[in-house]
């Protein structure tokens, strides 16, 4: 979709939705909405009455203990719970307004961006995983060019120019969820979706992305569901809390971490639990 | 449902589409071989699996009638001297293998017996023609069962090793703290633990080599009549199917068909039993 | 594995520890000596199997030497004696069963493994395996009785009136040939393939495919450009192993095959593979160089299926390897 079109859909804005007991009446605007979300992997739910937005250009932390269907939350941002077959889902999520559910399948995955928890490159060259992508849903631009911008997005681009054709597996852990953060962004997507990104990798490559990630977020709307509150803290803008299943507290993230609204919240950002 | 598509995407989804057709077609296929065997097996063979076929010795050449009572006997024989050969073989290595192997050791002699597995059975034919027919000067059932034994100890022994290692160590020290030296405990504990996976195996090994024609043809060879004792040519079912397959007689074909249809249902029969006794032992150990 | 280096005392022992702990040893050194034994016979028999191989074909080796592997004469009655028409029979009917079986194998493995809910899927493999165990003889009886009648009158007139132009598909149809061999044989290596090549695919890890789901691929595309791409050496694995099957089938292939030695272009027409000519010869051998020759095809045979085991071993051990490094 030429970024005319996208531009041309109005963007909803509004107060964040799910802000429990703060007076949000500041205006965002809004790349995706969630509306009462509950999801059900079979007879068991997983998710309860959900709703939250997503700023645009802006990072969003979903944080929360192991088990609290953060990631999973995170997946259905781009439908990738369908994979799954017997995952269910009710309720409505929205990008740029519009329905994510109405749309072709494969052809909305190109607007979302997903980065995984651990790198997991293709078995192919460096250049060939960038280029995956624009090569199957068609670029007007010159592929070398697509691969050379998204490599240099993600920050990879001085460190691989010369070896763009090894096999991505030569590369290091960090430099590797490099190149699939470069591999995510070469169909320009409009969110970037990111699982733990850095939990397999060194402190080094974690601040390396950390950085980047704070640069990306002003050409793209980021989600990143992370267990480390010291990262969530350092990177975003705004975080949710989840906690078995149901969003506690959704606040910008200074407030969330300062003067948290949610007992529940400040014992976990405390260390009590999780 | 307003999914609009771009052609390109229309096209790329149509064609994911008719790929995945086409590989379950060939899903489709490559089960639906095993029920035409089996099919045409039936319909041409059924009603010549009768009271004659297993009783009577095949009629004189170019005569109708007759059966295959002695290649019957003949495969059973086979099969019970190759099981006495190999799987003492296999079950005993195996078990060194699994409890006083070393590393080295260890490795040569699974070599050796993924070297035999991955020998084609013909090779094998030709080892049992030059070491006991050959010096002897005729064929016999002991030199045909000696080629099938031989073809059943990589399967028995792999299949030992395997199921002794999953014993737990748990139930060896047990054992052991009660008193038992190691062979006691492994005769007394470890085996039985593991029988039911060595038995599978070793049904498994027997459905294997039931089947199998070339290293026969010239070591047991065959025989129209009865095969008393160990020493002379017998006939045996694959044989007599290749044999009569062959041959310009229809009678024969019919007999063929028939001896083909008895094979693979021993055959598979076998399978599924060895396929049900390891899942009902595997369950039975998980409940 | 437990090694038990340390000795176990029986409980209440009677007469002193020493002689006890001896008599006890003793115990498993015998269980070890015995079953080192039977351990060692394996190595022993497969030793004796090359052994005999290699002497019992001097005749043929010494009077022929390397020639022998690319004279095209087969002459037992003025003893002249050329391994090339079983060489070329055995490859070409082993190419036609890999070009048959390849595509069909993976196809069923990528349903298998990608699209099949699970019950299916462990049906079907249930089935499939039991097509290994088929024997071949019986793959040689519906081969002579049902697809030698089928390739004579209906495929093989079929493909001449359309692709006739070829050299490939000349000549008459006996029904009988290389093409109907390598059909044959195809469907006796499918299993292979199919189960191999289905274990693999079902090891990529989850999130290769959902990587490329995730950047807009269609199922096809992610099965076909990430998942198989990340499964190959083990795909490759497969074949090897099934060439490996192909090569040394026997009554299969020599029940359909019209047996005749020659090298001949068309896939029509009638040849031979070496485990085909071992196995109709070999009792007619009416001298000694003729069974060492026979004895020496069985040789190269040997060689042929070791190497290919072999390399067929490596890369199912590399796939695997691959599969650990990537996940650690």
């Amino acid at each position: 979709m030429s970024a005319a079109a996208r531009l041309s859909f109005s963007v909803p804005t509004g107060p964040l939705p799910g802000a429990i007991g703060r007076d949000m009446s500041s205006e965002q605007p809004m790349r995706m909405n969630i509306s009462k979300l509950n999801f059900y992997y079979g007879e068991k739910q997983v998710l309860f009455d959900i709703s939250l937005g997503v700023a645009a250009a802006r990072l969003t932390a979903l944080i929360g203990p192991s088990g609290c269907g953060k990631s999973t939350l995170l997946r259905t941002l781009n439908r990738m719970h369908e994979t799954v077959r017997n995952a269910r889902l009710d309720g409505e999520i929205t990008l740029d307004g519009q329905s994510i559910f109405l749309q072709d399948v494969t052809q909305f995955r190109r607007r979302i961006g997903m980065v995984f928890q651990k790198p997991n490159p293709f078995p192919k060259s460096i250049f060939d995983n960038v280029a995956y992508g624009p090569r199957i849903n068609g670029t007007h631009r010159p592929l070398s060019d697509v691969v050379e911008a998204s490599l240099r997005r993600a920050a990879l681009w001085d460190e691989v120019k010369d070896q763009l054709h090894k096999s991505a597996y030569e590369l290091s852990g960090g430099q590797q969820q490099r190149l699939c953060i470069a591999r995510a962004l070469a169909v320009e997507p409009e969110v970037l979706l990111l699982d733990e990104p850095c939990s397999a990798l060194d402190p080094i490559s974690t601040a390396k992305i950390e950085e980047l990630l704070v640069q990306l977020k002003e050409s793209c709307t980021i989600v990143i569901v992370t267990h480390n509150m010291q990262q969530a803290a350092r990177v975003s803008d705004f975080t949710a809390f989840l906690l078995n299943g149901s969003l506690i507290e959704f606040s910008p993230t200074p407030q969330l971490f300062t003067t948290p609204a949610d007992s529940r919240t400040e014992a976990y950002i405390t260390g009590r639990f999780g | 449902m307003t999914a609009r598509m771009t052609p390109r995407v229309l096209w790329r989804k149509s064609l994911s589409a008719v790929m995945l057709s086409l590989t379950g077609v060939c899903a489709v296929v490559a089960v639906s071989v095993l029920f035409l065997i089996l099919g045409y097996l039936v319909i041409h063979g059924g009603r010549s699996v009768n009271w004659d076929f297993f009783t009577k010795l095949p009629a004189p050449v170019g005569e109708l009638g007759g059966g295959m009572a002695n290649a019957i006997l003949g495969s059973a024989k086979l099969l019970a001297l190759a099981s006495l050969i190999g799987v003492p073989i296999g079950l005993f290595g195996g078990i060194y293998l699994a409890e006083f192997g070393g590393h080295g050791a260890g490795f040569v002699v699974r070599y050796a017996a993924d070297l035999l597995n991955g020998t084609p059975s013909i090779v094998i034919g030709i080892f049992a023609y030059a070491l006991l027919v050959l010096p002897f000067k005729h064929f016999s059932t002991f030199s045909g069962a000696f080629a099938l034994g031989i073809m059943m100890i990589p399967i028995t022994l792999r299949s030992t090793e395997e199921f002794l290692r999953a014993v737990p160590l748990a139930l060896r020290e047990g054992a052991l703290a009660l008193g038992a030296n190691k062979s006691r405990a492994i005769l007394t504990v470890v085996l039985p633990a593991a029988y039911r996976g060595i038995l599978t195996a070793v049904l498994l090994a027997l459905a294997r080599v039931a089947g199998e024609t070339a290293p026969l043809l010239f070591t047991a060879f065959s025989n129209r009549f009865w095969s008393p004792g160990w020493n002379q040519p017998t006939a045996s079912l694959p044989v007599m199917i290749y044999t009569y397959a062959v041959s310009p007689y229809d009678d024969w074909h019919r007999q063929a068909w028939a001896a083909g249809l008895l094979l693979l249902g021993l055959v598979l029969v076998i399978n599924l039993v060895a396929r049900v006794v390891l899942l009902r032992g595997a369950a039975a150990r998980r409940s | 594995m437990p090694e038990n280096n340390n000795p176990v005392r029986g409980a209440g022992s009677s007469s002193g520890p020493r002689s006890l702990f001896s008599r006890l040893r003793q115990g498993d050194e015998i269980a070890r000596l015995i079953t080192l034994l039977f351990a060692a016979s394996v190595v022993l028999i497969a030793l004796a199997i090359v052994y005999q191989l290699w002497a019992d074909s001097a005749l043929s080796r010494h009077r022929f030497g390397l020639h022998f592997l690319v004279t095209s004469v087969w002459d037992p009655v003025f003893e002249q004696f050329g391994a090339l028409p079983f060489i070329y029979g055995t490859l070409l009917t082993s190419a036609v069963a890999l070009l048959l079986a390849v595509p069909l194998g993976i196809g069923a493995a990528i349903f298998l493994a990608e699209l099949a809910p699970q019950r299916i899927s462990a049906v079907c493999t249930f089935f499939i395996e039991l097509l290994a165990a088929v024997p071949s003889v019986i793959y040689g009886l519906l081969g002579v009785f049902v697809l030698v009648p089928l390739m004579r009158q209906d495929v093989q007139p079929f493909l001449k009136s359309t692709l006739g132009f070829l050299p490939l598909f000349t000549g008459p149809a006996y029904g009988v040939g290389f093409l109907t061999a390598g059909i044959v044989l195809a469907l006796m290596i499918l299993p292979f393939i199919i189960s191999v090549s289905r274990e693999v695919l079902l090891s990529v890890p989850r999130d290769q495919r959902e990587a490329a789901l995730a950047l807009g691929s269609t199922r096809w595309e992610s099965t076909w450009k990430v998942v198989v791409p990340f499964a190959r050496t083990g795909i490759f694995g497969s074949i090897f192993l099934a060439l490996a099957r192909a090569l040394g089938e026997t009554m299969a292939v020599t029940m359909v095959i019209g047996n005749t030695p020659q090298i001949a272009a068309s896939l029509f027409a009638p040849g031979y593979t070496i485990a085909a000519v071992i196995a109709n010869e070999f009792t007619e051998a009416t001298s000694d160089l003729y069974l060492h020759a026979l004895i020496e095809l069985g040789l190269v045979l040997f060689l042929l299926t070791f190497i290919l085991n072999g390399l067929a071993r490596l890369l199912i051990l590399l796939t695997e390897r691959k599969g650990a490094e990537v996940r650690a």
